[in-house]
């Protein structure tokens, strides 16, 4: 967690610093907010992680002694097969060609991806196939 | 079916010159023990396909979508080389040649190159390699693929409808791609295309951050993860900068070209060079969203291959953050003639981009240096990228240069750069991690011979193809021309740049008589028939459901090398033992 969070504030500081030297020389507004965006994404996320390593015993992955035992018990629960990613991605793309081709397309897509959201939390709160 | 999976048993190594400690299955458990426990239920045949959250199905999926689209992309390639072998050549007419050139582009770039490394061997290689089980989200990991082949369906099919399909490059410039310049339905399919491969990809990059650093196996600290699994938490990191500034852009020009928006039109009070600041802000670091994962293969491959450890694992790892870093800093260095950009801001950063990546190179070469090494095919691609990654690579520095860029924009010699670099990257080091994992993936041997002439063809096709480019180039060629005049000299290195074309497309038949041969004739590879590094080599080929019952300890950068070979093991935590490992057997196919 550590070297995650040390990891992703580097970065948010690093483009932090390139964005305030680009605003300051080129006065251009559109590099500049892109960067400064790119430095949030790496300091929000990356203060969060800190902020929770230092708080939280290392994960076994951190530690350079751990064997297998020290991570023994379950990982997590894992889905070995789910049919709504496909009915959600199907969904999707009818979605986008509905900006294309014209609305009637829109309750296929809609169909879809109501079915598959509400499919998929149905599935994880039950934790089997649906 | 959702199904709660436990962490593996440690294994610990024979004693040092135990009778098994060589040789490709030589690591305890064989393939029965790995997939004890773990087997897999579900649907089968067309089913499982459409349902599997299995990093490794999804990952095939990926990988056999996106050669498809790269052989229907090469296809484009050939047509477009045979229209310029002569002057005023009629094989296509203009319009048809500016939908091939933008379509061969789009289709290589968004959904050949990307997807086939952070989508393909990524997802399939990445968790085994990290000792996870899955990746971290493996239904968001399903509907990534779901998204990237409807999005792929859908730009390839743009051919279909009436206009045809986009016309405007793979960059679609504006003000050519708005809607007065370039009506048609084939230009909305485009866009479209691109928002859903776009999300696809941002589901991906969050799935491989996610899984490289929370589900790695004990032990596994992150400067013991293996370097292409770096490079994808890289690009993954990358493509959660660009990827949302690309889909930014596109819903942008969709409302220009259909909501009645400005934002890209002078008339209205847009600004058309705001598209290309976007549009470059996403492209430059997709650029490195492409090296990156290939970058990793190499390094994966080349200490195999040399039977040495990796020289100078840090530095590579700090070298692939520093190109990332300064890859998100040099975006407008594409836009140096639009005379609206700082040039010394993006050619200094360009520039130093130079400093890493030949630091890779050192490092490339230092691992070789008085290894082993034994040239079978991934190695062959992997030394192939060296000498093609090279000249893509210096033309690149020269291209920094704005004096140079304001000579050769729009020429030829950006045509050759830049194929240079990518083909150097996506095909030979692709390859090479192609025909590294096969084995892996699908429990047999791909052909040596078939490989080598597969590699010789392609290697020499390539430089066949793209050195007289940079001349006709530096000749004045400019790009995106669909003829030109037999005064003008260009014929002769335009002819053999096409006979340059067709020995690659050659190359390729190989590699599918390959492909061919091994489904009929499998010859099987065993667990870890190349004597590898990573964890990936310690499960069975192809690996069961959820990839480990057991694990060796993890006590360096190439567990599986230390448990196979306690004599050399560098464990350190009780201090750097490292040898030089020359005096190894070879070891081959276990068949």
């Amino acid at each position: 967690m550590r070297v995650s969070g040390t990891f992703l504030l580097t970065i948010g500081i690093f483009f932090g610093i390139i964005g305030l030297f680009y605003w300051f020389t080129a006065y251009e507004d559109a590099g500049f907010v892109m960067l400064i965006g790119s430095a949030l994404l790496g300091i929000l996320p990356g203060g969060y992680y800190l902020w929770w390593s230092l708080r939280m015993r290392p994960l076994e992955g951190d530690d350079a002694d751990a064997d297998m035992s020290d991570g023994a018990g379950v990982i997590d629960a894992f889905p070995g097969s789910s049919i709504w990613p496909f009915l959600l991605g199907m969904g999707a793309l009818f979605a986008t060609m509905t900006f294309i081709f014209g609305l009637w397309l829109a309750p296929i897509a809609a169909a879809l991806g109501l079915s598959a959201v509400i499919g998929g939390v149905v599935e994880s709160r039950r934790g089997g196939t649906v | 079916m959702t199904t709660t999976v436990e962490s593996p048993e440690l294994i610990e190594p024979e004693e040092p010159g135990g009778p098994d400690a060589h040789g490709p299955d030589a690591h305890g458990p064989d393939s029965h023990e790995h997939g004890g426990g773990h087997a897999e239920h579900g649907p089968t045949g067309l089913l499982k396909w459409l349902t599997s959250t299995d990093h490794k199905v999804i990952g095939k999926s990926y990988m056999i979508t996106s050669l498809v689209t790269f052989f229907i992309s090469g296809c484009m390639a050939i047509v477009i080389r045979l229209q310029l072998a002569n002057p005023t050549s009629s094989l296509v007419n203009f319009q048809t040649y500016n939908e091939l050139f933008t379509m061969h582009g789009s289709l290589m770039l968004y959904l050949f190159a990307g997807p086939f490394a952070f989508g393909g061997l990524a997802n399939y290689i990445v968790p085994l390699q990290v000792g996870a089980p899955d990746m971290a989200f493996p239904r968001l990991n399903a509907l990534s693929y779901w998204l990237y082949l409807g999005g792929a369906s859908m730009m390839t099919l743009s051919f279909l409808v009436a206009g045809g399909a986009a016309s405007f490059g793979w960059v679609a410039y504006a003000p050519l791609s708005n809607s007065i310049n370039s009506p048609g339905t084939g230009t909305d399919m485009w866009l479209m295309s691109l928002a859903l491969t776009g999300f696809s990809a941002i589901f991906t990059g969050v799935n491989l951050v996610a899984t490289i650093f929370y589900l790695r196996a004990p032990g596994m600290t992150m400067f013991r993860v293996p370097i292409f699994s770096w490079n994808m938490l890289v690009t993954g990191i990358l493509i959660l900068i660009a990827f949302p500034v690309l889909f930014g852009a596109v819903v942008l020009l969709f409302c220009d070209r259909h909501f009645g928006t400005h934002i890209f039109s002078v008339q209205g009070g847009g600004v058309p060079v705001l598209w290309q600041h976007l549009f470059w802000f996403f492209g430059h670091p997709e650029v490195y969203i492409l090296a990156l994962p290939y970058f990793g293969i190499v390094t994966d491959v080349i200490p195999v291959f040399s039977r040495k450890p990796l020289f100078g694992y840090r530095g590579m790892v700090f070298a692939t953050l520093s190109i990332a870093a300064l890859s998100t800093g040099v975006w407008a260095h594409h836009m140096f003639t639009t005379g609206v950009v700082l040039l010394p801001f993006f050619s200094l950063l360009s520039y130093l981009i130079a400093i890493p990546t030949g630091i890779k190179f050192f490092n490339w070469i230092g691992t070789m240096w008085g290894g082993q090494i034994s040239f079978q095919t991934p190695m062959l691609f992997s030394v192939g990228f060296l000498f093609a990654f090279l000249m893509g690579g210096v033309t690149g520095v020269l291209l920094a240069s704005p004096p140079v860029d304001f000579m050769t924009h729009d020429t030829y010699f950006v045509v050759a750069h830049f194929h240079q670099v990518l083909i150097g990257t996506t095909v030979f080091a692709g390859f090479a991690g192609f025909y590294f994992w096969y084995p892996k993936m699908f429990g047999r041997m791909l052909n040596e011979t078939l490989g080598k002439l597969h590699f010789w063809l392609l290697f020499i096709g390539f430089w066949v193809t793209f050195i007289p480019q940079y001349i006709v180039g530096l000749k004045g060629m400019p790009r995106r021309v669909a003829d030109y005049l037999s005064g003008n000299g260009w014929t002769g290195l335009n002819q053999l740049s096409t006979v340059g074309a067709i020995i690659i497309f050659t190359s390729f038949l190989f590699f599918l008589v390959n492909l061919v041969h091994s489904w009929r004739k499998p010859v099987p590879a065993g667990d870890n028939p190349w004597d590898g590094h990573a964890l990936e080599w310690f499960t069975s080929s192809p690996p069961p459901h959820h990839n480990f019952t057991h694990l060796p300890p993890i006590r360096s950068e190439r567990p599986v090398w230390d448990y196979n070979h306690p004599e050399h093991r560098k464990d350190e935590s009780h201090g750097d033992k490292r040898h030089r490992e020359h005096d190894e057997e070879p070891v081959g196919a276990s068949a």
